[in-house]
C-alpha cells in the first residue's frame, strides 16, 4: 500500500505524459506481485468492489477527532478523505500498513458491517499518504489522471521494446487483476496470455485527413472509396467465449446496445460504424447521442432510437487473423461472410464507384446528407495496421456549409465564460402567417469566435437587449452572424423543422443588414439536396 | 507578582514591554527593538536600536544594510541584561539560524515570546529550549491538526528518488531564501548529495552569511541560464516567486518542487502548479505547538498570529487559558510558500541625534546598556 500511495502522490501532481509513464513503470518494476497488478487495476478502473459511502468516513472521523477541530480542518482542506487522512490521530501500533492486495481482497469479501472497524485499524497502521490512498480507494474517489492506455504503454515499457502497447491492448480483455500472466509476459518470464479465445479489443486502424497537397499523389486505380458515416466507430468481437461491442477507445459499450450484441451470432471481429437507422435512413447524430452513456436501456429508448452497424472491415474470421491480408481480400471475405450469416441490424458499407480523382471531388462536394461526413479513401492493398499508418487510408471531409443568420437570443456561458453572454441563438427569415417575414430560430452556437469577438458580442448583447427571460436576453434583430455547420437535417423536434450539426459562428457580419440574412427556404434546399 | 498582562502589551507597533522600554519584533520603527529572528516580517528596518542574537544581527545587516538601524547590540544565548526592572535574555527557538525566544522577567513573573519556532531537528540552527514561564507567547502558523510535518529527511529522500527517476531533468525547488534554503542544502548533504547545489541569485547572500557563521553548505554555484547544460540532472534552489516564472521554464524540463509546510494540503500544492511538493517547514506543526505549550507549563498562552482559534480551543480543553493577540504584519515569510521581499523601509532611518554632524549616536535613552534608560524608566 505504501508504494501505491507514493505513486498516487506523484501522479496527482505530474502533468507530463512521459513523466507519468516513467512513474508507472518504476512502480511496476519495484512492486511485487500481486500488489502491482492490483495497482494497475486501480489506476485503470478495473477494480470491482462496491464503494463505501462517504458517511463511513464521517463516522470514523466523528469517533476519533474533536468535532470543532474537525470542522475547522475540513473547512480548510475542502476534501473529506484528505482531511481525515491528515488529522487521523497517530497511534503507535507497531504494525505494518496493509498491502494493496490485502485491502482490495478485504473490500471484496468483508461484510459491510465489519468495514468501519477494519478501516479504522488500517488507518491506525498507516501514514497520512497511505491513509489518503486508502480512503479514496474505499470510497471510489481515486482520480489519478491516468488513462488506461497510458498504463498499458508503461506496462509495455517493462518489456524493453519487445512488446508494444497495442499488443498489450489485444490481450487486455482476456486477463484480469492481478494480471500475473500479463506481467510475466511483459518481463519475459512467461508466454503471451492467449487472448484469441476471449472477446478482446484489437486496436483500430485510423485514417489521416486528406490535405489538399495529397490529391495529386493519389492513384485512382489502387484507391477504394466509401462514405464516411457520421456515427461512432465500433468494433464487434464475437468468440466462443463471449461477445463484446467496443468503442474506438477500447471501452466496452456492450451493455448500452443489447440489440447489437444479440445480433452478433457469429465468430468474427468486425469494424464498423454504429448509427441510428430508421427504415434504412441514417438519423442525425443527435439521435445516436440519446443512446450513448446510458446505464439503463429502456424499451422506449430501444424503440425510438434503433441502432445498426454499417460494416467497414473484417479483422478476424473465426480464429483466423485476416489483418495481414490486403483490403480488397478482406473486403471480399467480409462480403462472403455477410452473405452467409446475414446478421440482423447490420449492413455492409457500399463501395463507391469512380473513375478519376475529379470524380471523387465531385462526389465529396455533392454529398449533402447530414449523416455523411465526407469520403473514406483506402488503398486496395492496405493491410489492417493498428494506429494511424501513413499513406494507406485517408478521410476527406467535405467543407463546412454556412448560412447568414440573425442573432435572436443570448445566454451567459459556463465556467470561465460565466460572466459573458456566450451562448447565441440565431434564426432565419420565413414568411409569417400574418403576412410579411418573421425570424425562426434554427440553432444555437457557443463557439467559433475569438476572445475579441466574444467581447464584441457580449457588449452588443448588453447594449441591444429588448427582453429578459431568466438567464436569457432577447436582443434587437439587427446583427447578422455567419454560421458554419457540418450538415443540416429535417427534424420534428425543432420549431424550424431543421437541425444543424456542429454549428459555430464563423464571422460577425456587421456589414450586412439583418433583412438580407438568409431565408429558411435556402437552408431547406440544402437539406433536400442531400 | 504582577500579571504579565500589566507589563507586556500588544500595541500597533508590536508587543511592548513597558517597564523595559522596548518592543519585541515591532512592525513599525521604534526606539528600541528586540528582534527574535531575521525574517522580514519580524526584523524590519528603521529602528533606533536593535538587540538580537549575533547571528540574527549578521543576517539583518546583510538583508537590510548596516544603515537600516542606528545601533546594533548582540546578546548571546542565556546572557542576562537588566533593563529597568526587567531581566532580559535570549534562548534558541530552532526556527532559523540565530532565531531566539525572548525571555522577560519582571518582579518575579516571567513571559517568553517564542517568535517563530519549531521542534524538529535542524542542522543549521540551535534547537529550541523550553523555558518554564507564566505566559508563553506563541505563533500558530500551522495550528490545525491537519498539519503534521513528516520527517524532513524522508521528504529529501523523495526529492532524491525523483532525481534518480528523472536524471535528465532539472529539479528546481522553491524555498524561502533565509533558513529553508540553507536547511535544504544541509539536509541534502546529510543525505549524501555531495554534488554542487545550484542557487538562484536571490538565495546566495543569505548562504554567504550562514557560511560566515560557521554553517558548512558545501559546493554552491550560481544557477544561470548560461549554465543550462550543467544544470541537467542537478538540483536548483530558487525563491518561490521564481519557480513559477519563465526563469524556471528555461531550465531543462524542470521538475518544479516546493518546500513548505503548506504543501501538506493538496489544493495548496495544486494551486501553485507544483509537481513535487515537499512538506518541509521551519514552523512548529500541530503536535509540536501543543507539546510545547504543555512543556513550558504556562497557565496562559498568547497567540500572536496564525490559526489561533484551533490552538486556543485545544489547549482550553487541557485547562490552559488562550488569548488571541491578533497582531498584524506577521506570517508572510512562509505563507503559501511565498517569499516576501525585504520590507521596504517605511520611513528613512532615524536622523542621527537631530544634527548633521557625524558624532556617535547618543546612547542614553537610545542605545542599550546596564540599568534603566531615560525612556524606559518613565
Ligand atoms: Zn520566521
Ligand atoms: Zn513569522
Amino acid at each position: 500500500m505504501i508504494a501505491f500511495a507514493a505513486l498516487l502522490e506523484r501522479l496527482v501532481f505530474t502533468p507530463g505524459r512521459n513523466a507519468k509513464i516513467a512513474l508507472l513503470r518504476r512502480y511496476f518494476e519495484t512492486t511485487p506481485d500481486p500488489d502491482r497488478g492490483i495497482g494497475l487495476a486501480a489506476v485503470t478502473g478495473a477494480l470491482a468492489f462496491a464503494a463505501a459511502k462517504p458517511g463511513l468516513i464521517r463516522d470514523l472521523a466523528a469517533a476519533r477527532t474533536d468535532p470543532e477541530l474537525f470542522a475547522w480542518s475540513y473547512d480548510y482542506v475542502g476534501d473529506l478523505a484528505e482531511t481525515v487522512a491528515l488529522m487521523w490521530p497517530t497511534v503507535a501500533t507497531g504494525e505494518k500498513a496493509p498491502s494493496l492486495a490485502e485491502v482490495v481482497h478485504t473490500l471484496e469479501t468483508a461484510p459491510k458491517g465489519a468495514l468501519p472497524g477494519i478501516v479504522a485499524d488500517w488507518l491506525d497502521t498507516s501514514d497520512p499518504s497511505v491513509r489518503f490512498a486508502l480512503l479514496k480507494l474505499i470510497t471510489g474517489g481515486l482520480r489519478v489522471g491516468v488513462s488506461s492506455r497510458l498504463a498499458k504503454v508503461a506496462l509495455a515499457e517493462l518489456s524493453g521494446g519487445r512488446i508494444g502497447a497495442d499488443e498489450i491492448e489485444e490481450v487486455w480483455h482476456g486477463v484480469a487483476p492481478p494480471f500475473l500472466s500479463l506481467f510475466a509476459w511483459a518481463e519475459g518470464t512467461g508466454p503471451r496470455p492467449d487472448p484469441d479465445a476471449a472477446p478482446n479489443f484489437r486496436p483500430l486502424m485510423l485514417a489521416h485527413p486528406l490535405e489538399p497537397g495529397d490529391l495529386a499523389g493519389l492513384d485512382p486505380a489502387v484507391l477504394r472509396a466509401e462514405w464516411k458515416w457520421d456515427g461512432i466507430r465500433v468494433q464487434l468481437v464475437a468468440t466462443p467465449l463471449g461477445r463484446r461491442l467496443f468503442s474506438r477507445g477500447a471501452d466496452d459499450i456492450s451493455p448500452a446496445f443489447p440489440e447489437i450484441v444479440e445480433a452478433m451470432a457469429f465468430h468474427a471481429v468486425l469494424d464498423g460504424e454504429l448509427l441510428v437507422l430508421r427504415d434504412g435512413v441514417v438519423a442525425p447524430f443527435a439521435d445516436l447521442q440519446q443512446r450513448l452513456n446510458r446505464k439503463i436501456v429502456t424499451a422506449k429508448l430501444l424503440r425510438e432510437f434503433p441502432v445498426a452497424v454499417r460494416l467497414y472491415d473484417m479483422l478476424f474470421e473465426g480464429a483466423e487473423d485476416v489483418r495481414p491480408l490486403p483490403f480488397d481480400a478482406r473486403r471480399a471475405r467480409l462480403e462472403d461472410f455477410f452473405a452467409r450469416t446475414r446478421p440482423a441490424r447490420m449492413d455492409v458499407s457500399a463501395m463507391i464507384p469512380f473513375g478519376t480523382v475529379e470524380d471523387l471531388a465531385a462526389l465529396r462536394d455533392g454529398a449533402r446528407a447530414a449523416s455523411i461526413e465526407g469520403l473514406m479513401l483506402k488503398r486496395g492493398d492496405s493491410p489492417y495496421v493498428p494506429g494511424r499508418p501513413k499513406g494507406l487510408w485517408w478521410k476527406w471531409k467535405r467543407d463546412p456549409l454556412t448560412v447568414d443568420a440573425v442573432l435572436m437570443y443570448a445566454q451567459r456561458g459556463h465556467g470561465k465564460r460565466s460572466s459573458f453572454y456566450s451562448d447565441f441563438t440565431f434564426g432565419l427569415w420565413r414568411p409569417a402567417e400574418t403576412g410579411g417575414e418573421e425570424l425562426v430560430p434554427v440553432g444555437k452556437a457557443y463557439f467559433g469566435f475569438s476572445d475579441a469577438e466574444l467581447g464584441f458580442l457580449d457588449r452588443w448583447v448588453r447594449a441591444h437587449t429588448v427582453g429578459r427571460f431568466g438567464p436569457v436576453r432577447e436582443v434587437e434583430k439587427a446583427l447578422v452572424l455567419e454560421v458554419a455547420f457540418d450538415a443540416a437535417q429535417f427534424s420534428t423536434r425543432h420549431r424550424s423543422g431543421v437541425a444543424l450539426r456542429f454549428p459555430r459562428i464563423s464571422r460577425i457580419r456587421t456589414d450586412k443588414p439583418a433583412a438580407e440574412a438568409d431565408r429558411l427556404a435556402t437552408l431547406m434546399r440544402v437539406v433536400e439536396g442531400a | 507578582m504582577p500579571h504579565p498582562a500589566t507589563w507586556l502589551k500588544p500595541l500597533p507597533q508590536g508587543l511592548s514591554c513597558e517597564p523595559g522600554g522596548f518592543f519585541v519584533d515591532p512592525v513599525r520603527p521604534v526606539d528600541r527593538a528586540v528582534v527574535t529572528h531575521a525574517h522580514s516580517d519580524h526584523a524590519r528596518p528603521g529602528h533606533r536600536a536593535v538587540l538580537a542574537s549575533p547571528a540574527t544581527l549578521a543576517l539583518m545587516q546583510a538583508r537590510l544594510g548596516e544603515e537600516a538601524c542606528l545601533s546594533w547590540q548582540a546578546l548571546g544565548w542565556g546572557e542576562v541584561l537588566r533593563l529597568g526592572d526587567v531581566l532580559l535574555s535570549l534562548q534558541p527557538a530552532g526556527h532559523v539560524l540565530g532565531s531566539a525566544q525572548v525571555v522577560m522577567e519582571y518582579r518575579g513573573s516571567r513571559a517568553v515570546v517564542s517568535g517563530d519556532y519549531k521542534r524538529a531537528p535542524d542542522p543549521t540552527c540551535a534547537p529550541f529550549v523550553p523555558v518554564p514561564c507564566d505566559v508563553f507567547v506563541t505563533e500558530a502558523t500551522f495550528a490545525l491538526p491537519v498539519f503534521r510535518h513528516p520527517p524532513a529527511a524522508a521528504e529529501i529522500g523523495r526529492l532524491l528518488q525523483s532525481r534518480a527517476l528523472f536524471p535528465e531533468r532539472t529539479h528546481v525547488v522553491g524555498c524561502y531564501s533565509l533558513g529553508k534554503c540553507q536547511r535544504l542544502i544541509a539536509l541534502l548533504r546529510a543525505a549524501g548529495w555531495d554534488r554542487p547545489v545550484f542557487l538562484h541569485g536571490a538565495l546566495a547572500p543569505m548562504c554567504r552569511v550562514y557560511e560566515a557563521q560557521g554553517v558548512r553548505l558545501g559546493d554552491l554555484r550560481p544557477a544561470t541560464v548560461a549554465a543550462k547544460a550543467e544544470l541537467v540532472g542537478s538540483i536548483v534552489l530558487a525563491p518561490p516567486s521564481a519557480v513559477g516564472e519563465n526563469w524556471a521554464r528555461r531550465l531543462a524540463e524542470p521538475v518544479v518542487g516546493m518546500a513548505s509546510g503548506w504543501m501538506r494540503v493538496r489544493q495548496r500544492a495544486k494551486q501553485g502548479g507544483v509537481e513535487l511538493p515537499l512538506v518541509i517547514s521551519d514552523h512548529a506543526d500541530w503536535d509540536e505547538l501543543n507539546a510545547t505549550v504543555d512543556e513550558v507549563g504556562a497557565p496562559e498562552v498568547w497567540v500572536t498570529h496564525g490559526r489561533e482559534e484551533a490552538l486556543i480551543h485545544a489547549i482550553g480543553k487541557r485547562g490552559v487559558t488562550g488569548r488571541a493577540l491578533r497582531m498584524l504584519g506577521y506570517g508572510d515569510e512562509d505563507d503559501a510558500g511565498g517569499e516576501s521581499p525585504p520590507a521596504p523601509s517605511p520611513r528613512p532611518p532615524p536622523s542621527r541625534g537631530g544634527g548633521a554632524d557625524s558624532s556617535p549616536p547618543p546612547l542614553e535613552g537610545g542605545g542599550w546598556g546596564e540599568g534603566p534608560s531615560g525612556r524606559g524608566a518613565r
